[in-house]
C-alpha cells in the first residue's frame, strides 16, 4: 500500500506543478508549448509516466495504469479550459483595439432625386393609370390649329389674349396649353377615352411668379353620359390622393373657350384645413386647377357625336401642384437646378 | 374693372352688405379682386361747427373753438385761410387718421395720426381738415380742391360722420370679367348680373331724348356715312348734335367718372367716357366743323396714310388699319383714338357722335401693331355688341339734354350690315341641360333664373324656350344654358358622380415613358440629380460651345417674338444650358455635383418651318467636382446604357466643346448616337469654374427600339469558374478595348475581361505601358482539367503576341 500511497503524493504534486504553471501562462502559444512538453512522452510530467509501467508490481499495473490516465485525462480538460479562457480573452482585445466612434459620418454615396415636377408627374400619372387613363404626350412646337383654333379660340377670339404665345411661324407655336393634346387624341381615337396629357407649355410671361415655361398636365375623358358630377366626383378622389384624406373640391364658374360650362377648382386649405392661413391666403381655399364639360364644339369638330358622347377635361399646373406640396415659394426654383434645391425632396 | 357701389345702386336695389355683394357676385362668375371703401383709411373725421375764430397775434393761426356735437366742443389752432366763425368743415378728432401733406398742402406723404399738441403756447385738440387730407379731389367732391379747409355744407349736423357726407363711405369693387362675357364689361353690364343673383329688380338707364332741327337746317348740308369696309365695321351710327356748349361736367359725373380712374375733360367728352364706363361702349365725338363735306367713310387706311392722334402722335397707317374719314382726310384710328384734327375744343359748337362695332381682332392688331392703346381699343378687342352699340348712342343723347350742354338733332346715321339687335330664339331640352350637370335642376328654379337673366323661359313639357337678348352673344346651345342655369343655382349643387355611365379602361405608362422613367430613376440612383431647363436658349451659347459656323446646332428655330434675345431660339443642344446650371451651382457654393435633364432638343427640317420640326429626346449629364473624371461619367453613360440592357462603345473622338484627348463618341450599333468628356479649359475659364466639369449628350430617340429590352434569366455555371489574372507589356498606343477584344476572341470560354490595372513608368521601357486583366473562362460541359487551362491561358497569349506584341510582364 505504500507504493500506492506515494504514487497518490506524486500525482497530486504533478497536478499542483501543472496547475501553478499554467495559471502563470498568459499566452496561447505558450499554452501550447507548455502542453507539448508536459506530455512529452520522454521528459513531460505527464507524459513520462507510462514509462514506469515496467517498474510496477504485476498487481498493481491496472491501477497505475487507471491512475495515470486519469491524471491525463485531467491535464488534458485544464489545458482545454485555459486556451479557451485565452481565446476569449484575446478575442475581447482585439474587439477593444477596434472600436470606433459609431457618430461618424457614413461613407454612403448619396443618391440623386428626381426633379420636384418629375416626382408630382409621376405620382398623378400613378393615379390616374389606376383610373384607366392612358398617357399621351404631344409635341411641344404645336400647329396654331390644335393649340386654339380646333380647342373653340379661331383667330380673332378674345381669349388669344389670356395667353400670349410665342410663335415660330404664322402656322408654328409653342403650345400654350397642353389642351392641344386633346385634339390629336380625338383624331385618333373613338370613345370611350381617357387621357391625360403632362407636358411643357410656354407663355410669354416671365416675372417673379411667372415663368415662360412651365408644366401642365391635361386630363381628358370621353364617353356616354359624362357630366359635371363626374368630373367633381372624380377630383374628389384625385385630391385626397395628392393633398390627403378630407381633401374636398369647390367648383365655381370661369371661362374656357373649349368647356362649357367651364369652371375653377378650388381645394380646401390641407394646411389649415380650412380654418384660413397664409397658404390659403385665409379663406380657407387654394385654387388648383380649371375644368369642366368639354365643349359640343370641340368634340363635333373631331368627328365625336354629341348626342352620343359628352366629356370632361381639366388642366392642372404641376409647378404649382409641387409648390403647394413641397413648399417652394418661388417657381424660379425649380429651374434653377440648383442642387441645394434639388438635393431636398424625395418622394 | 372698378365698380362703384353707388353707381351700381342707380341701377339695382342693393340691400345686402357689401361683403355679401363680393360673395355673389365671385359665385355667379365674377370674381372680386379687391373691394375697398374710398375712405378705408380715413377714421376719426367729424363735422366740426367753428363757434369762435380769433387769430393769435404775430402768427397766420386761428384758436378756435369748434363744436363737434355729442363728441364736445374741443379748442383748435388753425392756419387755414378760410376758416371763420360760423362755418362747418372736418374736424379730426384726436386719435383720428388722415393723409399727411407736404408744405404746399398739396402732395400727399403717407397717413398720420391726430395728436393732442400745443402750438404757439395754446392747445389744440383735433385737426380741422382740407379735402387733401381726407384723399378727396375737386372731381369727388366740389371744393377739395380748394387749397384751404374743405368746407361742408351748411345743413350738415355737427358731429356726424364726414364720411358719409362726401362719399367716401363709397365701396369700390375691382371685378375680373371673363373673355367671354363682355357684355358685362360695364356698370350697367354688372348690374344686370347683380340683379339676377340678388333677385332685385333691375332699372334700366333713362335713354330718352327729344329730336329737333336736321343737320341741314342748322348747317346747310346733311350727314353721311359710307362704310366701305363693312367687314371691319358692321355697324356705324352717326348722331348730330348743336347749339353745343362746352362745360365742365356736373359733379356727379365728374365723381363717378373720378371713382373709376377717369379724368374729366368737358362735358361732351365726358358723355362719352360716362357711357363707356356705363354700358360698355366706346364711343367718340368730332367737332362737326372740322369733318370736312359733312361726310364720314369708314375705311381702310391707305398704305403710309398718316394720322396724328388725340394725344399728339404720328403714325403711318396700313391696309390693315381701319380709319375714319372725313370728305377728306382720316379723322380717327377707328376704335382706338381720334385725330387731333376734329378733337372737342372750347369752340366746339357742333358735334358728331359716333357709336360704332368694330371688328375686335383688327383693333387689337392694329393696337399692337403701331403699340396704340386706349379705354377704348381695350374694350373693343374683348368685343362689343351692337345691342349696346345703339343703345350707348340713346344713352349719351339723353345725357346731352339731362346736362343740357347741346340740342338733339333729328340727324341720325345707322350703317349697319343687317344685324338684329332684337332677341334671338334658342330652344333647348330640359333633360340635356341637367344632363350636362348630373343633377335634376327643379323646373322653376330654372326659370326663375332665366328669366331674371332676361332670357324670357317658356316651359313646355321638357322643351324650354327662350328668348336670348342680343348683348348675350355667347349663349348658342343647351351647354350655356347649363351654365346660366349652375352659375345662379350655386356650383355647391352639384353632385360628386364617377362616371357611373363610362366604360371601364385600361391605361397607364406605355413602354416607351416605362423606359424614361426607368432612365430617370436609375441615373438619380446613380447620384444624379434631375435638372429641367427651359426648351429655349440664347444664340450666345453657340459661341459658349465655340460651335463652327457650320455646325447643324445653329440651324436653331427663332422665337419670333421672344421675351429677350436670350430665350430666341429653340434649343437643338441640352449642353449649354447644363454648362450654366454647373456655373451657378459653382457661384452658390456648390462645388462638386451630378445634374441630368432628359428633354427635347429642336431639329427643324425646314426653315422657316413648314412641317413639325423633329422633338429629339436627348439626355444630358453634367458632373463636376474634384471627385469626378472622364470614368465617372462614363459610369453614368453606362448606366443609361444598362438602362436598356445594351453596351455601349466608345471612341476616342473630339467635339467643339469638350478636351481634345478626353472625350469618346458613344455608339451603338455602330452608329454615333452621343459624346461626352471633359469641358474645355477655355470653356471652364469663361465660366469661372472652380473644379473640372464633365459633360454627356446622348440621343435618347436611338435606344427607343431598346424600350422594351426585357432580359432573360441566363442559368448559373454548372462548374466552376476559372479566373486568370494578365499584365501585359504593350505599346503605348494599344488601347483597352483592342486588348480586351483579343483576349475574348482568343478562347471561346472567356466570358468576362476586365482591366484591373494600368502602370506606364522607369519600369518598363519607354513608349510601352502595362495593362493588367482579370479574365474569367467558364466551362460549360465538364470542368476544366489543368491541361485545358494551359492551353486556353497559352491561346490567349499567342493571340495577344501576335495581334499586338504584348508580353507577359515578367
Amino acid at each position: 500500500m505504500g507504493e500506492s500511497t506515494e504514487l497518490r503524493e506524486r500525482l497530486q504534486a504533478i497536478r499542483e506543478q501543472v496547475q501553478g504553471n499554467l495559471q502563470r501562462i498568459l499566452d496561447s502559444k505558450s499554452v501550447y508549448e507548455y502542453r507539448k512538453s508536459v506530455f512529452d512522452g520522454k521528459t513531460g510530467l505527464i507524459g513520462s509516466l507510462m514509462k514506469e509501467m515496467g517498474k510496477i508490481p504485476k498487481e498493481e499495473k491496472a491501477d497505475f495504469g487507471k491512475k495515470v490516465n486519469e491524471i491525463k485525462n485531467w491535464a488534458q480538460e485544464l489545458f482545454d479550459q485555459k486556451n479557451t479562457a485565452l481565446r476569449e480573452l484575446e478575442m475581447q482585445k482585439r474587439y477593444e483595439a477596434e472600436k470606433i466612434d459609431v457618430t461618424m459620418p457614413s461613407l454612403m454615396r448619396p443618391k440623386g432625386n428626381l426633379h420636384p415636377v418629375t416626382l408630382v408627374t409621376n405620382q398623378l400619372i400613378d393615379i390616374f393609370a389606376g383610373l384607366g387613363f392612358d398617357i399621351y404626350e404631344g409635341t411641344e412646337i404645336e400647329k396654331d390649329y390644335y393649340n386654339f383654333t380646333a380647342l373653340n379660340t379661331p383667330q380673332d377670339h378674345p381669349a388669344r389674349d389670356m395667353q400670349d404665345t410665342f410663335y415660330l411661324s404664322p402656322e408654328f407655336l409653342l403650345r400654350t396649353q397642353t389642351s392641344a393634346g386633346q385634339i390629336h387624341v380625338m383624331e385618333e381615337k373613338k370613345p370611350p377615352i381617357k387621357i391625360i396629357s403632362p407636358g411643357k407649355v410656354f407663355r410669354s410671361d416671365d416675372d417673379a411668379t411667372h415663368s415662360p415655361m412651365f408644366t401642365q398636365m391635361e386630363g381628358l375623358v370621353v364617353d356616354k353620359g359624362i357630366t359635371l358630377g363626374d368630373l367633381k366626383g372624380m377630383l374628389d378622389e384625385i385630391v385626397q390622393k395628392i393633398f390627403g384624406e378630407g381633401t374636398t373640391t369647390r367648383l365655381r364658374p370661369s371661362y374656357f373657350p373649349f368647356t362649357e360650362p367651364s369652371v375653377e377648382v378650388d381645394v380646401s386649405c390641407f394646411q389649415c384645413k380650412g380654418c384660413g392661413c397664409s397658404l390659403c391666403k385665409g379663406t380657407g381655399w387654394i385654387e388648383i386647377l380649371g375644368a369642366g364639360v368639354v365643349n359640343n364644339k370641340v368634340l363635333a369638330g373631331c368627328g365625336i357625336d354629341t348626342d352620343v358622347y359628352s366629356g370632361f377635361a381639366f388642366g392642372v399646373g404641376l409647378e404649382r401642384i409641387a409648390m403647394l406640396k413641397y413648399g417652394y415659394n418661388n417657381i424660379k426654383l425649380l429651374f434653377e437646378s440648383d442642387l441645394r434645391v434639388l438635393s431636398q425632396i424625395d418622394d | 374693372m372698378l365698380l362703384p357701389l353707388s353707381w351700381l345702386k342707380e341701377y339695382v336695389d342693393i340691400n345686402v352688405t357689401p361683403e355679401v355683394l363680393e360673395e355673389k357676385l365671385f359665385s355667379c362668375g365674377f370674381e372680386v379682386e379687391e373691394f375697398y371703401q374710398v375712405g378705408k383709411d380715413i377714421k376719426g373725421v367729424v363735422v366740426g361747427l367753428v363757434e369762435s375764430c380769433e387769430p393769435i397775434e404775430g402768427t397766420h393761426l386761428s384758436l378756435c373753438m369748434v363744436n363737434a356735437g355729442s363728441y364736445g366742443t374741443f379748442q383748435v389752432c388753425c392756419g387755414a385761410d378760410n376758416v371763420h366763425a360760423g362755418g362747418k368743415f372736418p374736424l379730426a378728432l384726436v386719435g383720428a387718421q388722415v393723409y399727411a401733406t407736404a408744405k404746399d398742402h398739396v402732395t400727399v406723404e403717407g397717413l398720420m395720426e391726430i395728436k393732442a399738441g400745443k402750438l404757439r403756447g395754446y392747445d389744440s385738440c383735433g385737426m380741422l381738415c382740407s379735402g387733401t387730407e381726407l384723399g378727396l379731389t375737386e372731381d369727388l367732391y366740389p371744393g377739395a380742391g380748394y387749397n384751404g379747409l374743405l368746407a361742408l355744407p351748411d345743413d350738415s349736423e355737427p358731429g356726424a360722420d364726414v364720411k358719409e357726407i362726401t362719399g367716401l363711405d363709397d365701396w369700390i369693387y375691382d371685378v375680373s370679367i371673363y373673355a367671354n362675357r363682355p357684355d358685362a364689361m360695364s356698370i350697367f353690364g354688372i348690374a344686370r348680373e347683380v340683379a339676377a343673383v340678388l333677385n332685385a329688380p333691375l332699372h334700366e338707364p333713362d335713354l330718352s331724348y327729344t329730336e329737333h332741327k336736321t343737320k341741314a337746317e342748322v348747317t346747310g348740308s346733311d350727314l353721311t356715312v359710307t362704310v366701305s369696309a363693312p367687314d371691319l365695321c358692321p355697324r356705324y351710327i352717326g348722331h348730330y348734335v348743336y347749339d353745343v356748349k362746352i362745360a365742365e361736367s356736373p359733379a356727379w359725373m365728374r365723381r363717378r367718372l373720378a371713382l373709376v380712374g377717369c379724368n374729366s375733360i368737358s362735358n361732351i367728352v365726358d358723355i362719352t367716357n360716362y357711357v363707356l364706363k356705363e354700358l360698355g361702349q366706346p364711343m367718340h365725338a368730332f367737332d362737326e366743323a372740322f369733318l370736312s363735306q359733312s361726310h364720314i367713310e369708314v375705311r381702310r387706311a391707305d398704305p403710309n396714310e398718316p394720322i396724328v392722334t388725340l394725344d399728339e402722335k404720328e403714325f403711318r397707317l396700313n391696309r390693315d388699319n381701319l380709319v375714319i374719314c372725313d370728305g377728306e382726310k382720316p379723322v380717327a384710328l377707328a376704335g382706338i383714338m381720334g385725330g387731333l384734327n376734329s378733337e372737342i375744343r372750347d369752340t366746339t359748337s357742333g358735334v358728331v357722335f359716333e357709336a360704332a362695332k368694330f371688328a375686335r381682332d383688327n383693333v387689337r392688331k392694329t393696337s399692337r401693331a403701331l403699340g396704340q392703346a386706349s379705354d377704348s381699343s381695350a374694350v373693343f378687342s374683348k368685343g362689343v355688341n351692337e345691342y349696346t352699340t345703339v343703345m350707348a348712342m340713346k344713352r349719351a343723347l339723353h345725357l346731352v339734354e339731362e346736362l343740357g350742354c347741346g340740342t338733339v338733332s333729328s340727324t341720325h346715321v345707322d350703317a349697319n350690315t343687317g344685324n338684329s339687335i332684337d332677341p334671338k330664339p334658342l330652344t333647348v331640352s330640359v333633360k340635356r341641360v341637367n344632363g350636362v350637370l348630373g343633377i335634376t335642376v327643379p323646373d322653376q328654379e330654372i326659370v326663375s333664373i332665366l328669366s331674371r337673366l332676361s332670357m324670357q323661359p317658356e316651359l313646355d313639357g321638357d322643351t324650354l324656350s327662350l328668348r336670348i337678348p342680343a348683348y348675350r352673344e355667347d349663349m348658342e346651345a343647351y351647354q350655356d344654358v347649363a351654365e346660366e342655369v349652375i352659375r345662379m343655382y350655386g356650383y355647391d349643387h352639384v353632385q360628386s358622380t364617377f362616371m357611373p355611365t363610362a366604360r371601364v379602361t385600361s391605361g397607364g405608362r406605355n413602354i416607351h415613358q416605362k423606359a424614361l422613367l426607368r432612365l430617370r430613376q436609375n441615373l438619380a440612383a446613380a447620384g444624379a440629380c434631375e435638372a429641367i431647363h427651359y426648351s429655349f436658349f440664347s444664340p450666345e451659347d453657340f459661341e459658349l460651345l465655340r460651335l463652327p459656323d457650320s455646325a447643324p446646332e445653329r440651324r436653331a428655330i427663332r422665337i419670333l417674338n421672344p421675351i429677350n434675345e436670350n430665350l430666341s431660339l429653340m434649343r437643338t443642344t441640352l449642353v449649354p444650358q447644363m454648362l450654366q446650371a454647373i456655373q451657378r451651382n459653382e457661384k452658390r457654393g456648390t462645388i462638386e455635383g451630378r445634374l441630368f435633364e432628359i428633354g427635347k432638343a429642336f431639329l427643324a427640317k425646314s426653315l422657316p418651318l413648314e412641317d413639325y420640326p423633329e422633338e429629339r429626346e436627348t439626355l444630358c449629364v453634367g458632373v463636376f467636382g474634384t471627385e469626378e473624371n472622364f470614368f465617372t461619367l462614363k459610369g453614368l453613360a453606362d448606366t443609361a446604357a444598362a438602362s436598356y440592357g445594351v453596351k455601349f462603345r466608345y471612341e476616342a473622338s473630339d467635339t467643339s466643346f469638350l478636351h481634345p484627348y478626353q472625350t469618346a463618341a458613344i455608339l451603338l450599333d455602330g452608329e454615333k448616337i452621343g459624346v461626352l468628356g471633359k469641358v474645355k479649359y477655355e470653356i471652364a475659364d469663361e465660366l469661372v469654374l472652380r473644379t473640372p466639369a464633365y459633360i454627356l449628350e446622348l440621343d435618347l430617340s436611338a435606344l427607343s427600339k431598346y424600350d422594351n429590352n426585357m432580359k432573360k434569366y441566363r442559368p448559373l455555371p454548372k462548374f466552376d469558374v476559372e479566373k486568370r489574372d494578365f499584365a501585359f507589356v504593350c505599346d503605348r498606343e494599344i488601347s483597352c478595348e483592342q486588348i480586351e477584344e483579343a483576349i475574348a476572341g482568343a478562347c471561346p470560354y472567356v466570358t468576362s475581361v476586365r482591366l484591373f490595372d494600368v502602370y506606364e513608368g522607369p519600369n518598363l521601357p519607354s513608349g510601352k505601358k502595362s495593362m493588367a486583366f482579370s479574365v474569367v473562362f467558364t466551362p460549360d460541359q465538364h470542368a476544366f482539367s489543368e491541361q485545358e487551362m494551359n492551353g486556353y491561358t497559352d491561346a490567349v497569349l499567342a493571340a495577344l503576341s501576335e495581334k499586338y506584341g504584348a508580353v507577359l510582364r515578367s
